[in-house]
């Protein structure tokens, strides 16, 4: 039997990670047992942790550690704003901004013909109901400005027409963007939403 | 093997964790998929969605192989259908059935010519239904089930055209319908390049022209559904057509 056999399946396990490959998979495995009581240890126990307590917020569909997210139980989010949003990733982003100060909804993908994704898969008709529970006057659409991403967003307006005001994000030049290197769409697309200076 | 053609996206599928799967239709090779490498990174992406126009080079060992794309965009279109929901449903038509219907890399210049025609008038929200629609027909055509509404298929008369046989999809007046006129299919005179293409009428040709799609095209493939993008389209149209 191989003494290295273990180690080969951690490494094989870490570089199923996204944004590992088999080299860089060895080089931080190595590093974790260089380390092994200030990192590694720690790691094994906090994965064992989370791999326990994690799961969907059955509210949001954010993830977290209990039944109900941070978000959704703390009152100062409770301001009539919902932000509907793809992924669980989306909402990390949002937050990171820290802009927003209303609560989420992560839908859990986009409608897609290709992948066989209808409404029926997407957290929509839990959102509808959200509306009257937490009195929503303002859904906003943050979904990616793609063909997917929009089709989806025009879905959900069309659902929620006349129960709510509705709104979506911007599209345009981004910070820090020049217009040299922009797609011919996104030029179009701010040219339209332009606004008085 | 190796060559290089202008073509429409429809759709991209991600593989690993920066390619993309691409099916693409060009004038010459039809349907047509390969492995585009850093489809993901932030240069490439806004621009690989459905209905852009590209630069195609295609790559692999074998004929068989699936091969590798490079690409380079030409123009976007997708940014001229985002604002509005019944051309971008339209635009999910299109490409949904273009993926449906047509077998993989069979040429089909006639319908690319159309199709690029079509996809170049996504801006104009005025016409786009009828143009749709048209298109539809073209579709039908190039697969062998093209509707003939010349004259009637009883009586040969080309006056009074009300119908379509379902079977043969034939044009019938509502003189040689007869008693079989429950059974027929409308005909609107949208279909004939009459009346004002208002949009209930186009609605109601495409109700026509979507059994032959069921009924013909989708009845070959093991009867698979027609793409639920398709009847979105059509729901979209008739919403809109209810709401003037």
């Amino acid at each position: 039997m191989s003494s290295t056999r273990d180690i080969d399946a951690l490494i094989d396990l870490m570089a199923k990670l996204p944004g590992l490959g088999p080299r860089s998979a060895r080089r931080a495995v190595l590093h974790l047992i260089r380390k092994r009581a200030l990192l590694m240890t720690p790691l094994a126990d906090q994965m064992q942790n989370v791999a326990s307590s994690a799961r969907e917020c059955v509210n949001c569909g954010n993830i977290g550690t209990a039944d109900l997210c941070d978000i959704c139980t703390s009152n100062k989010r409770a301001n009539g704003q919902i932000c509907v949003v793809e992924d669980v990733a989306d909402l990390w982003a949002m937050e990171r901004s820290g802009v927003f100060k209303g609560r989420y909804h992560v839908l859990g993908g986009t409608l897609s013909a290709l992948d066989a994704v209808g409404p029926e898969d997407l957290r929509i008709p839990r959102l509808a109901d959200r509306i009257d529970d937490e009195d929503v006057t303002e859904i906003i659409l943050a979904l990616n400005a793609t063909v997917d991403g929009q089709t989806t967003a025009h879905y959900i307006a069309d659902q929620l027409e006349h129960r709510v005001t509705l709104t979506s994000l911007a599209q345009g030049v981004p910070i820090g963007g020049e217009l040299d290197y922009l797609d011919d769409g996104t030029i179009s697309a701010a040219l339209n939403a332009r606004k008085p200076i | 093997m190796e060559w290089r053609d202008t073509g429409i996206l429809l759709s991209t599928r991600k593989h690993g964790e920066t390619s993309a799967i691409l099916e693409v239709f060009t004038p010459e090779r039809g349907r047509h998929a390969g492995v585009l490498r850093g489809a993901t990174s932030r240069k490439l992406a806004p621009v690989l969605q459905p209905g852009a126009q590209l630069d195609i080079a295609w790559r692999a060992r074998l004929e068989d192989h699936l091969g590798s794309f490079t690409v380079e965009p030409l123009r976007s279109r997708a940014h001229a259908a985002m604002a509005d929901r019944l051309i971008l449903s339209g635009l999910n038509a299109v490409t949904a059935l273009l993926l449906f219907c047509l077998p993989e890399r069979e040429a089909h210049p006639a319908l690319y010519r159309d199709t690029e025609t079509l996809l170049d008038l996504l801006d104009r929200q005025d016409i786009w239904p009828l143009a749709y629609l048209r298109w539809e027909l073209s579709l039908l055509e190039e697969l062998g089930f093209g509707l003939d509404l010349r004259a009637c298929a009883v009586t040969g008369s080309t006056e009074g055209l009300v119908h379509v046989s379902p079977r043969t999809g034939r044009a019938v007046s509502a003189a040689g319908a007869g008693d079989w006129a429950d059974r027929l299919l409308p005909l609107p005179p949208v279909l004939l390049g009459a009346g004002s293409a208002e949009d209930a009428e186009v609605a109601a040709a495409l109700g026509t022209t979507g059994h032959f799609l069921t009924h013909h095209i989708a009845a070959e493939m093991l009867h698979k559904p027609l793409p639920v993008a398709r009847g979105r389209f059509v729901d979209a149209l008739s919403r809109r057509a209810r709401r003037k």
